[in-house]
C-alpha cells in the first residue's frame, strides 16, 4: 500500500454542546475511492468541512502526503490538493463555465487569461472524459453537467483528492453511471477521493474501503466494500438491524382518483399529453420515469397548481372544477411537494405555523376570523409527538430541522387530516434509511386504511417495493403500466427510454 | 415639431447632453461596481453630496482644482468605505444603512458648509474648470465641437466606460467582483476573499461617485448649494437597472436620461410660458419610470445582491 495522500488524525469538532466529530482518523492513498458512510447528522459534512477549512477543528492534526498542514480556509485547502465538490454547488448561474473556472485564478498581466484557461479545460476533458462547453452560462447547464463543472473545477485547480459530498442525491439514475465512471477513471490515474453518501448499494458498487461514522464517531471501517453486506453496513450506520417494512396483501376497493385525458400547456418543462389513470382506495400507484418527463405537470395538475387545458378528473368520485388547491384539499386531497423548502414550507416561519398552513382558514385553527393560536401550537405538539420530529420545540423556525424531521412534518400535517388520496413526489430524496424507512411504513400504514396514494419518484426500488402497480412516464404520456409483481428495474428501465411500450387499461 | 429637431441638432444641444450625463455617468458605473459586488449603495446622494462640498471647499480654499477633484474622489471613497463597513463586515441591511450614508452625509456636508463660509447672501463661488479643445478631433462638424471641446471630467467619463467594462470583465478581478455578487460562497470556496472584494468595489464605487459630485460643484456649477446633487443619485440607481449592471448599457441609460433632461430645458427655455416649468422639470423622472417599467422586466439583479455573507452560516 502506498503512502497516504491525506491523514487525519484524532479530529473533534463541537457546536456548542454537540460532539459533530470525536476522534476521527481517516487516511486515503492516491487512488484510492474511500466511502464516507453515515446517516444524516452523523458529522461526514462537518468532517469533509474541516478538512476543506470551513470549520477549524478542536483538536486533532491534518497531513498531507505525511507532512502536517494548517488549513484554515478554503484557498489553504486548495493549495494543499484538496478539492470539494458541495451537495449545494457552489457556482454562479450568470457566469460562462469558463468565467467559474477561473474566479480566484491569478490572470496575466492584470487580464483574465482565457486561452490558458480553455488550454486546461481541453486537457482535463481529454484525460478524464468530462467535457463542458466553456461559453455556455451555468444556468443552461443539467444538474448532472453543474456538477461535472465542479468536479473539473476542483482538477482545474491541481486537486489531488477529490471530495464529493451525496454527488448522486441531485442525479437521475442514469447520469450516476456517468459520474460513477468518471471518478473510477480519475482513481486509476492517481487521484484520491472520498465519496459521502448515506446509499449502501452506491457505495458498495463504487469504493474501494470505506468508514462508516455514526454521532460523529467512527463506528465501523469496511475494507471490502463490494463483498459485504448492506445489511451489515446498515447495522453499522444505524447501530441495530434495519427491518425491511411489511407489505400486506390489500384488496383495492373502489377508484378515488381518476384523470381522464388530461392534457397540459403553458407550463415550464414538459406538458401532459392525453393522461389518463387512476387509484382505487388502499393502492399504492408509482410513477417511474426519467426526470423530466411530464412528472412535475402531472404533480402540479393532482394537486390544483395547473389546470388543465383538456380533460377531467374526479377524486371519490366528485369532479374537480376549479382545480384550485382548496377545492382539492376539501375533497380529500394530500399532497407531499417535491421541495420541501420552497413549496413545502416557509422556512423562515415557525414549525407550528408551516403545519398549519394549507388549512389555517379552518375552523380547526380560526375563530372567527382570527387565528386561534392555542389550537395551531397543540396540533403541532401533538404531531412532533406521533411522528417523533426532532426539533427544540413547534415554535422552531421550520428551515432549521433536518431533510427527515420537515418531511415527517409534512406527512404529518397530511396525515392528520385523513386523505382519501395522497401525492407524494420523491417522498425520501435526501433522507437516511431510518427516516426513509420511517415514511414507508407510515405510506403503508395509509394504504391499509384505505387511502389511495400515488408515489412519483426516480429510484426504481423503492417504487417496486411500495407500489402495487407501477405507471412509466415518457414525453408528457402514461406509456405503459404494470402490476409491480411483474415489473423489474430493467424492464421499467426499457419504457422509460419510450421502448417497449405497453399499452394497457389504467 | 420641426423646431424640435433644429433644436436638437444643434451644437449647445448636444454639448449639454454630454455635460448633464458626465456625473450621472460617474455615479452610474460607481453605484453599478457595488452591486455588482452585492452591495446596493443607498448612500449615493449622499457621498455625491458631501463630496460635492469637500471637493469645492478644497478647491476654494486651495486654489488648485485638481486637489478639489482629489478630495472628493478620497471622501467619496471613504463614505464608501463606511457603507462597507456597515454592510459587508458587519453584514447589517443595505437598505437601512445606504439611507443612514445619505442622511449623514447630506448632514455633514450642510453642517461643514455653514461652519467653513457661514451664512453669505450670494454662495461663495470658484474658477471652474474650462472646457479644453482636443486638437483635429474638436474640429469635426458638429461632433467636435460637442464632444471634443469640454472639460477634463467629461473626457475621464468617456474613457471610465470602456475602462469599467475592461475592468469588469477582463481581469480577474472583475471576475472575482461578479462571482461575489451571484454567488459569495462560489468565490469563497475558490479562495476568494469575499469581504475584501466587496470592500473593494464599494469603495470603487464611492470614488466614482465623488467624481460624480467633483463635478457638479467644480465644472458644472462652480459652487456648492444645497440642491446641488437633487436627485441625481437616486436616478444613477434606476439608471443601473435601467442598464442591466452593464458599464456600456449604464452609460447609454445615462446618455439617454440626459437627453430627455437636455430636452425639457430647451422646452423650458422655449416659450411654452402656460406651462409651470416644474412640468418640464418632471419629465427626465416620469422617462425613467416609464423606461424602467419596459425595460426592466428582463432585468436580473446579482443573485447576491443585498445578502451579506457569512461563512460558517449554511
Amino acid at each position: 500500500m502506498s503512502a497516504p495522500l491525506i491523514e487525519m488524525r484524532g479530529i473533534t469538532k463541537s457546536f456548542g454542546a454537540v460532539k459533530a466529530n470525536e476522534a476521527v482518523d481517516l487516511s486515503v492513498t492516491p487512488g484510492e475511492i474511500l466511502g464516507l458512510l453515515g446517516e444524516n447528522g452523523a458529522g461526514k459534512t462537518t468532517l469533509m468541512n474541516v478538512l476543506f477549512g470551513a470549520y477549524a477543528p478542536d483538536a486533532g492534526e491534518i497531513l498531507v502526503e505525511g507532512r502536517p498542514v494548517a488549513i484554515h480556509n478554503s484557498a489553504d485547502a486548495l493549495a494543499a490538493g484538496i478539492g470539494m465538490v458541495h451537495q449545494h454547488f457552489h457556482l454562479a448561474p450568470r457566469l460562462t463555465v469558463l468565467e467559474n473556472l477561473l474566479i480566484g485564478i491569478p490572470g496575466k498581466s492584470g487580464r483574465i487569461d482565457r486561452a490558458r484557461g480553455l488550454a486546461r479545460l481541453t486537457e482535463i476533458s481529454r484525460q478524464y472524459g468530462l467535457s463542458l462547453d466553456p461559453n455556455l452560462p451555468v444556468s443552461a447547464l443539467s444538474v448532472g453537467e453543474q456538477q461535472r463543472l465542479e468536479i473539473i473545477k476542483a482538477l482545474f485547480r491541481g486537486a489531488k483528492l477529490l471530495i464529493l459530498d451525496e454527488p448522486t442525491a441531485v442525479l437521475a439514475p442514469s447520469e450516476v453511471d456517468g459520474l460513477f465512471a468518471a471518478l473510477r477513471s480519475m482513481a486509476a490515474q492517481g487521484l484520491g477521493i472520498i465519496f459521502i453518501s448515506h446509499k449502501l448499494n452506491e457505495v458498495r458498487a463504487l469504493t474501494h474501503r470505506c468508514v462508516v461514522l455514526r454521532h460523529g464517531k467512527v463506528a465501523g471501517r469496511v475494507d471490502h466494500p463490494a463483498e459485504t453486506t448492506s445489511a451489515e453496513m446498515a447495522r453499522l450506520m444505524c447501530g441495530h438491524e434495519i427491518v425491511p417494512p411489511v407489505k400486506e396483501a390489500s384488496t383495492p376497493g373502489a377508484a378515488v382518483l381518476t384523470l381522464d385525458g388530461i392534457s397540459t400547456a403553458g407550463h415550464a418543462g414538459t406538458p401532459l399529453r392525453d393522461v389518463s389513470l387512476s387509484v382505487r382506495a388502499g393502492e399504492i400507484l408509482g410513477i417511474a420515469g426519467v426526470s423530466g418527463n411530464g412528472q412535475r405537470a402531472l404533480a402540479d395538475v393532482i394537486s390544483g397548481m395547473l389546470p388543465p387545458g383538456a380533460g377531467a378528473m374526479t377524486i371519490a368520485g366528485k369532479t374537480v372544477k376549479q382545480f384550485s388547491p382548496r377545492e382539492l384539499q376539501a375533497l380529500g386531497l394530500g399532497r407531499i411537494p417535491e421541495d420541501r423548502m420552497t413549496t413545502g414550507l416557509v422556512t423562515n416561519l415557525p414549525l407550528a405555523d408551516s403545519m398549519v398552513l394549507p388549512r389555517i382558514g379552518t375552523e380547526a385553527f380560526s375563530r372567527k376570523g382570527l387565528l386561534n393560536p392555542a389550537a395551531i401550537r397543540a396540533f403541532a405538539e401533538a404531531q412532533i409527538k406521533a411522528y417523533d420530529i426532532r426539533c427544540p420545540g413547534p415554535m422552531v423556525r421550520a428551515g432549521a430541522l433536518s431533510g427527515g424531521n420537515l418531511q415527517k412534518a409534512l406527512l404529518a400535517r397530511e396525515l392528520a387530516f385523513d386523505p382519501k388520496v395522497l401525492i407524494v413526489s420523491q417522498p425520501t430524496r435526501g433522507l437516511d434509511i431510518g427516516a426513509a424507512r420511517f415514511i414507508h411504513e407510515k405510506f403503508l400504514a395509509m394504504r391499509a386504511r384505505g387511502c389511495g396514494i400515488i408515489v412519483i419518484g426516480e429510484d426504481l426500488e423503492e417504487l417496486l417495493m411500495l407500489s402495487d402497480r407501477i405507471a412509466v412516464m415518457y414525453e408528457g404520456r402514461i406509456a405503459g403500466t404494470l402490476p409491480s409483481a411483474d415489473a423489474t428495474v430493467a424492464r421499467l428501465g426499457l419504457m422509460m427510454t419510450g421502448a417497449g411500450q405497453t399499452e394497457e387499461a389504467a | 415639431m420641426s423646431a424640435v429637431f433644429e433644436q436638437i441638432f444643434q451644437v449647445g444641444f448636444l454639448a449639454a447632453i454630454v455635460r448633464i450625463a458626465t456625473p450621472l455617468a460617474f455615479a452610474t458605473l460607481g453605484e453599478m461596481f457595488s452591486e455588482r459586488a452585492g452591495v446596493l449603495n443607498l448612500g449615493i446622494e449622499g457621498i455625491m453630496l458631501l463630496s460635492a462640498m469637500a471637493g469645492f471647499t478644497a478647491a476654494s480654499l486651495s486654489g488648485s482644482l485638481w486637489l478639489g477633484v482629489l478630495v472628493a474622489v478620497l471622501v467619496g471613497a471613504l463614505m464608501g468605505a463606511l457603507h462597507a463597513l456597515f454592510t459587508v463586515a458587519l453584514g447589517l441591511s443595505q437598505h437601512v444603512c445606504g439611507i443612514g450614508v445619505t442622511l449623514f452625509s447630506s448632514g455633514l456636508a450642510y453642517f461643514l458648509y455653514r461652519l467653513i463660509f457661514g451664512q453669505q447672501s450670494v454662495p461663495p463661488s470658484i474658477d471652474g474648470f474650462k472646457p479644453v479643445p482636443i486638437p483635429l478631433l474638436s474640429d469635426i462638424p458638429i461632433l467636435g465641437p460637442a464632444v471634443f471641446n469640454q472639460f477634463t471630467l467629461v473626457y475621464m467619463a468617456i474613457i471610465a466606460v470602456p475602462l469599467a467594462a475592461f475592468v469588469l470583465y477582463r481581469t480577474p478581478w472583475g471576475l472575482s467582483v461578479r462571482m461575489v455578487g451571484e454567488n459569495p460562497r462560489a468565490a469563497d470556496s475558490a479562495g476568494v476573499s469575499v469581504m475584501a472584494t466587496r470592500f473593494q468595489a464599494v469603495i470603487l464605487g464611492g470614488a466614482l461617485m465623488g467624481l460624480a459630485g467633483a463635478f457638479l460643484t467644480m465644472a458644472q456649477f462652480n459652487a456648492f448649494t444645497f440642491g446641488v446633487v437633487s436627485g441625481r443619485g437616486w436616478v444613477a440607481i434606476a439608471l443601473v437597472v435601467f442598464g442591466r449592471w452593464d458599464p456600456w448599457r449604464s452609460a447609454g441609460a445615462a446618455l439617454l436620461f440626459a437627453f430627455v433632461d437636455a430636452l425639457q430645458l430647451r422646452m423650458q427655455a422655449s416659450g411654452l410660458g402656460h406651462i409651470p416649468y416644474e412640468a418640464f422639470l418632471m419629465l427626465p423622472f416620469i422617462f425613467t419610470i416609464v423606461a424602467m417599467a419596459f425595460m426592466s422586466r428582463n432585468a436580473v439583479a446579482p443573485s447576491a445582491l443585498l445578502k451579506p455573507f457569512r461563512r460558517e452560516e449554511r
